[in-house]
């Protein structure tokens, strides 16, 4: 693990966007951290990088996986991890997250987060990879919980028991989505409360909020899409609440990748993170 | 044109662009270059990115198709076609998309 | 059959019935919740052809864009998670539908977006200092050797192709007339342009690239080559990165 790594800060970040660039640069209060997805920083240079070096030297920043499929099948892409090395031994970010999901079969990159089922089998598989992602990284990785549209039968844990036993297996932290949360809590019908109050909140590292899609399943149930394309919703900021209620201060980030509105649209989202933070500090 | 008529094109040119590149490099703060260009606003040389996020558009796929008269190509009239032909081509029967579960 | 093989099997094929094993909360078949899987991938993969070949997009107007990406999409997934170049295969398969031959340029409008996206994100590097040239006598100066920058690209084309680029996404552009073009892509600093280049400018900068002396080069390109214009494109552009005259 390298012991030199920067913190990510016990503030609000947001889910970089290159058209905010300038407006970051102008004053990015109350950011104060960056999260970017590492698949956007692989090329070889250009401006993705040179504005990441640029942003680096201002703000904290943390890397974001979204292809590493670590709840694959397959063992994980070796190409892909060293690509992840890379990144992160030149940018040295305050942390390194990706998600409990798969993405790759038969080396055929399927760029979205798909579920698995959670057996003791798939736990194993999933601890195997995380213990390699953080040997090959040399740092403590984060594991994001999952947005879930359905369930599979042959489950015979819950996702709450599945993820507290992989943080005491490879020591990795959580990401904890509130958002995806209140999803999968929705979509699946449990208790968004319930499911905070099973997770081992003293794992969870950074905390994600974001927007949601309205659907229907086919007997009229609400079907919430994990769509990041619009503000994120009273019954998430209240979900938000509980969590830092018992958690206490813990970076949060705002996430708004589709439909991306102008900076002063996503700040109001971020004062809004930010007070809700803010009401932490005084009530201690 | 002989080697010294070219080595002096080349000296010619070198010595335009050597005015035009400092010009252009004083020009330009270093921040200016890092952001995107105004002209070029949503990046689009950048390509396509990742997404961890999901999608509540519906993706209709069938399995015949045809073309429809639509987009810039139909403005663009070139002769000598490869298939001599100045149709657009709906070539297979029509069936209509299904959509997805 | 595994539980991720099967959730696979069905993915991208509308056809194949909803996999088994996988329900609502309450133990109900998924039914079109599984749907939703399908559409982020196939969504997601046609957004992403949509914005990685733009001017293609607009020729073939939306709706003829979406059949012909999503057939692509499902022949040919991305295979790295680095999406920043999907789609290298998409020109050929352009020009491999039946439906699209009458519209043949097609494939190398295809290519010159799919090189600006490879510029784009090239390695940065050094704009060589010029002037060395002027300093070289005559045979020194035909045996030096010019190092292209990583981030220029070299396009061959029997259609207007630049033309029929830059009449699709630049406003007040005129209509391409009927010839072959070369385009040249540059980078000064971040942003990749298409030039088109003058008659024998491919070969020479072809030359160049393969390691070859400017005289030699300037030979490929033919006895009534003037190296002036090419060599003045790609200056301006910043596309050599190093000057190596001849060894003493």
């Amino acid at each position: 693990m390298q012991a030199q790594s920067p913190l990510l800060p016990t503030a609000v970040g947001v889910g970089y966007k290159p058209k905010h660039f300038t407006a970051i640069l102008a004053d990015a209060a109350p950011v104060r951290w960056l999260e970017i997805h590492a698949e956007n920083y692989m090329g070889d240079g250009g401006r993705p990088i040179a504005q990441l070096r640029h942003l680096a030297e201002r703000l904290a920043i943390s890397v974001h996986g979204v292809g590493l499929s670590i709840g694959g099948e397959g063992r994980l892409d070796p190409d892909h991890l060293a690509r992840l090395r890379h990144l992160c031994d030149w940018l040295n970010p305050a942390s390194f997250s990706e998600h409990l999901a798969w993405s790759t079969h038969d080396s055929h990159f399927y760029n979205d987060l798909l579920p698995l089922p959670y057996t003791a089998a798939s736990l194993a598989r999933v601890c195997d990879h995380i213990d390699e992602v953080q040997t090959v990284l040399r740092r403590r990785m984060l594991l994001e919980n999952p947005s879930s549209y359905l369930a599979f039968a042959a489950s015979t844990l819950s996702e709450t028991d599945f993820l507290r036993a992989v943080t005491q297996r490879t020591g990795c932290g959580l990401l904890l989505d509130v958002n995806n949360v209140f999803v999968s809590a929705t979509n699946l019908g449990y208790s968004a409360t319930g499911y905070i109050d099973a997770i081992p909140l003293d794992q969870v590292g950074e905390i994600h909020l974001g927007g949601h899609d309205v659907d229907c399943d086919d007997h009229g149930a609400p079907l919430l899409i994990d769509s990041h394309g619009r503000a994120v919703v009273d019954p998430v900021w209240s979900l938000l609440d509980h969590t830092l209620a018992q958690s206490g201060p813990r970076p949060v980030l705002v996430e708004w990748d589709t439909d991306v509105p102008a900076w002063p649209v996503l700040m109001q989202e971020a004062r809004r993170a930010d007070r809700a933070l803010g009401r932490l500090k005084v009530a201690a | 044109m002989s080697r010294s008529m070219k080595s002096a094109a080349i000296i010619g040119a070198v010595a335009a662009s050597f005015a035009a590149y400092s010009t252009a490099a004083s020009a330009q703060s270093q921040e200016k270059c890092f952001g995107v260009s105004l002209a070029g606003e949503n990046d689009c040389a950048a390509g396509p990115g990742t997404t961890c996020a999901g999608t509540s558009k519906v993706d209709y796929q069938g399995n015949a198709w045809t073309l429809v008269e639509e987009g810039t190509c139909t403005e663009i009239d070139l002769p000598a076609m490869a298939d001599g032909s100045e149709r657009m081509g709906a070539l297979e029967e029509l069936e209509r998309d299904l959509p997805t579960s | 059959m595994t539980a991720q093989a099967a959730f696979h099997a069905a993915l991208l094929d509308v056809a194949c019935p909803v996999p088994e094993g996988l329900c609502d909360g309450s133990g109900r078949p998924a039914g079109r919740r599984y749907g939703v899987y399908r559409n982020n991938v196939a969504v997601s993969l046609r957004d992403a052809l949509d914005t990685g070949f733009p001017a293609t997009a607009r020729l073939l107007g939306a709706e003829n864009f979406a059949h012909v990406a999503g057939r692509f999409l499902r022949s040919a997934p991305p295979t790295t998670p680095v999406m920043m170049h999907y789609g290298t295969g998409f020109p050929a398969f352009l020009e491999g539908l039946a439906p699209l031959a009458h519209l043949p340029y097609l494939g190398d409008v295809a290519r010159i977006e799919l090189a600006l996206r490879a510029s784009y994100h090239a390695a940065d590097s050094p704009v060589a200092d010029a002037t060395i040239l002027q300093g070289l006598d005559e045979t020194a100066f035909f045996e030096a050797r010019l190092v292209l920058a990583p981030s220029v690209r070299l396009l061959r084309s029997p259609w207007p192709a630049l033309a029929i680029w830059t009449y699709t996404l630049r406003p007040n552009s005129p209509k391409p007339l009927a010839g072959a073009q070369d385009t040249l892509i540059l980078r000064p600093d971040f942003d990749p342009e298409p030039h088109l280049l003058p008659d024998g400018g491919f070969a020479f900068l072809e030359g160049l690239d393969r390691g070859h002396c400017l005289g030699a080069a300037m030979d490929q390109a033919g006895e009534g080559f003037d190296p002036g214009p090419t060599l003045g494109l790609l200056l301006a552009g910043g596309g050599i990165s190093f000057i190596h005259p001849p060894k003493e």
